[in-house]
């Protein structure tokens, strides 16, 4: 399923329009997860608005594919992304980490619709998903179950153990995505333990592993049909930047969680626009 | 030293309580064809190796990764299946608790968390593997029925209730074999309500799991030998706790015992405490169970000997609370 340049430029617009309200929903809840969030919002958007198989009028549909948020701080990405989609109401975005609001940083699968697990403690994803998996098999069903995990969450060795079952049960309708945006809330990822060789130990644990730059829409689409031709299971080591798109943040640890204020907000919208512009030249560039 | 009353594995003919769960889940998998089976290298410890049999296709081992094994869980149900975990108590609630907690009871799924080895009924093998903390663990999560069965039969009957309770559901069960309390399943049980087994006016030991039984050896020597009436209540279900059968023992007897194999704190005596202490009439209470203390290394009816959650402790914490001397009864002559 080769991505047409047409294709590709609808998916940058959209891709800059939920970056746009990943921004805006950090401004209106003060604070937030922004920087995970941003380097996320690539690979939200093209599963979303290219791979998914879901439908808008029956969130619960039975045959749908399944998304685990496995580094679910990341909500405050996904929370755009599932409003945007019209499995909740927009204005919800306003609310969001206030009191009694239905949206708080970990998105809770019981009060937000779209949401295939609650998740928040890192390192669950990728079990879930492994269970997801292989429940498909015993049912009889043919979705997909696609999930997306922090670089910094493979400290946690639940990942590691889930990795084996998907492994040996060659589970490959779970494509499993790792946001390697080298940051951790106490900064780079091979500062706080090591995780490189991080392909190798993938491979080791029998993925076949595809390297991408996670900003690259093209190439995260060319990987996802990869895994899905792929008969053993896939990983996807997206190569992000934290924080992408606003100059202050990328690349900065500091900005794993952080607060806004007007002055921020307004320099972020200015740098959102002309990170647009330079895609939208990057697509003229490429695009076949 | 050993309890006044044989508990031992050696003398039973009867199925092992976890093979009453393997049987059951193996009867339920032949009903429900959405019943899964998750193990973590403990099938056979747990008994589950006949659905594993009969049901290869929808039984589940992932290996020695206990955490791993309640997400994968927790993903089944939520696509629809319903998973019975089996694996030891003692790492179901500490092992994964955040997987229980996050995974299974904050999300509400309906998913069966079978655990065995329950208290200090895997002895021999030390602190390690018993079990002594899960009910509090397990109490303490919102949304998590707690059933902790009295035999093989009662256990039976909770594995049939946790699968018609639609939501998380954990059941501790010993390991080997407990002695037989009920002979025949079809005695009424239901989730969240106790099971008289002794009526009494003096006193009510309200007891759970392997207590129950040693309650109702203790009621039947105190009725039979001192006269005393000792209410004996099996509360199989810890969560929800069965108020009413609190409240009432409180009027009618005014006087609480409780019993179990756990620590005396955040189990069934919490449980029966906290319904005592939020109501207004006055009521004696006393906790048996492990004085908040890693147990000794030893086999079961020994450990609940030595720790006073076996009759003869039973008895004497009856003694005591109502004031019973038994010092001065010196006279042999009149003992059958």
């Amino acid at each position: 399923m080769s991505l047409t340049k047409q294709e590709w430029l609808a998916l940058e617009k959209k891709a800059h329009e939920l970056r746009n309200l990943c921004l805006d929903t950090t401004y209106w809840a003060g604070s937030g997860h922004i920087g995970g969030g941003m380097s996320s919002m690539d690979i939200l958007t093209v599963l979303y608005h290219k791979y998914l198989r879901i439908k808008k009028d029956d969130p619960n549909w039975a045959d749908r594919d399944r998304f685990i948020l496995s580094k679910g701080h990341a909500g405050i990405a996904y929370a755009p992304v599932l409003c945007n989609y019209g499995y909740n109401d927009i204005e919800q975005l306003k609310t969001f980490n206030h009191t009694n609001s239905k949206m708080g940083i970990h998105l809770d699968s019981n009060k937000v619709v779209g949401v295939d697990a609650s998740t928040g403690s890192l390192g669950h994803g990728l079990p879930i998903a492994a269970g997801t998996g292989l429940a498909a098999r015993v049912l009889k069903k043919s979705y997909n179950t696609y999930c997306l995990m922090g670089d910094g969450e493979l400290g946690e060795g639940s990942n590691w153990e889930a990795a084996m079952t998907i492994n040996h049960y060659n589970l490959t309708n779970v494509i499993s995505i790792v946001d390697r945006n080298h940051k951790m809330i106490d900064g780079d990822t091979e500062d706080v333990m090591k995780l490189e060789p991080l392909a190798d130990k993938w491979t080791a644990f029998g993925f076949t592993v595809k390297k991408v730059d996670g900003q690259n829409i093209r190439e995260l689409c060319e990987a996802i049909d990869f895994a899905h031709a792929s008969d053993n299971p896939v990983l996807i080591l997206a190569d992000t930047k934290k924080g992408a798109g606003i100059k202050l943040m990328e690349d900065n640890y500091k900005w794993h969680y952080g607060a806004i204020n007007d002055e921020i907000y307004a320099g972020a919208k200015k740098d959102l626009e002309e990170y647009y512009a330079k895609r939208i030249e990057r697509v003229e560039r490429e695009a076949k | 030293m050993a309890g006044g009353f044989v508990y031992t594995a050696v003398e039973s003919t009867a199925m092992s309580t976890a093979e009453y769960y393997g049987n059951t889940l193996a009867e339920l998998g032949r009903e429900h064809p959405e019943i899964v089976a998750l193990t973590a290298d403990l099938a056979t410890s747990t008994k589950i190796g006949i659905f594993q049999k009969e049901f290869p296709d929808r039984f589940f081992n992932v290996g020695i990764a206990e955490q791993n094994m309640f997400g994968c869980a927790a993903g089944m149900a939520k696509a629809g299946c319903v998973p019975f975990l089996s694996t030891f108590s003692v790492f179901a609630s500490l092992r994964c608790a955040d997987q229980l907690h996050t995974d299974i009871c904050y999300q509400n799924i309906n998913c069966k968390v079978i655990a065995t080895h329950a208290g200090t009924s895997f002895g021999q093998a030390g602190s390690t593997h018993h079990a002594i903390v899960d009910l509090a663990v397990a109490r303490s999560m919102p949304n998590l029925v707690v059933i902790c069965p009295a035999d093989g039969i009662e256990t039976a009957n909770a594995v049939r209730a946790a699968y018609e309770h639609n939501g998380p559901v954990y059941i501790r069960i010993n390991r080997g074999f407990d002695r037989v309390l009920y002979s025949d399943a079809d005695y009424g049980y239901q989730i969240g309500k106790a099971v008289e087994l002794h009526e009494g006016s003096d006193v009510t030991v309200i007891a759970t799991g392997s207590c129950a039984f040693q309650a109702l050896q203790a009621a039947m020597f105190l009725e039979n030998v001192q006269g005393i009436k000792v209410r004996v209540l099996n509360m199989h279900t810890i969560k929800p706790i069965d108020k009413e059968a609190i409240l009432k023992a409180v009027k009618e007897t005014g006087k609480i015992i409780t019993a179990e194999d756990h620590n005396v704190i955040g189990g069934l005596g919490s449980a029966v405490a906290e319904v005592i202490a939020e109501c207004d009439e006055p009521c004696k209470f006393k906790r048996l169970g492990i004085p908040d203390k890693f147990a000794p290394i030893g086999l079961h009816e020994d450990i609940m000997s030595i720790i006073g959650i076996d009759s003869n402790g039973i008895i004497k914490a009856v003694h005591g609370m109502l004031g019973v001397n038994t010092d001065d009864d010196d006279n042999w002559d009149d003992e059958v």
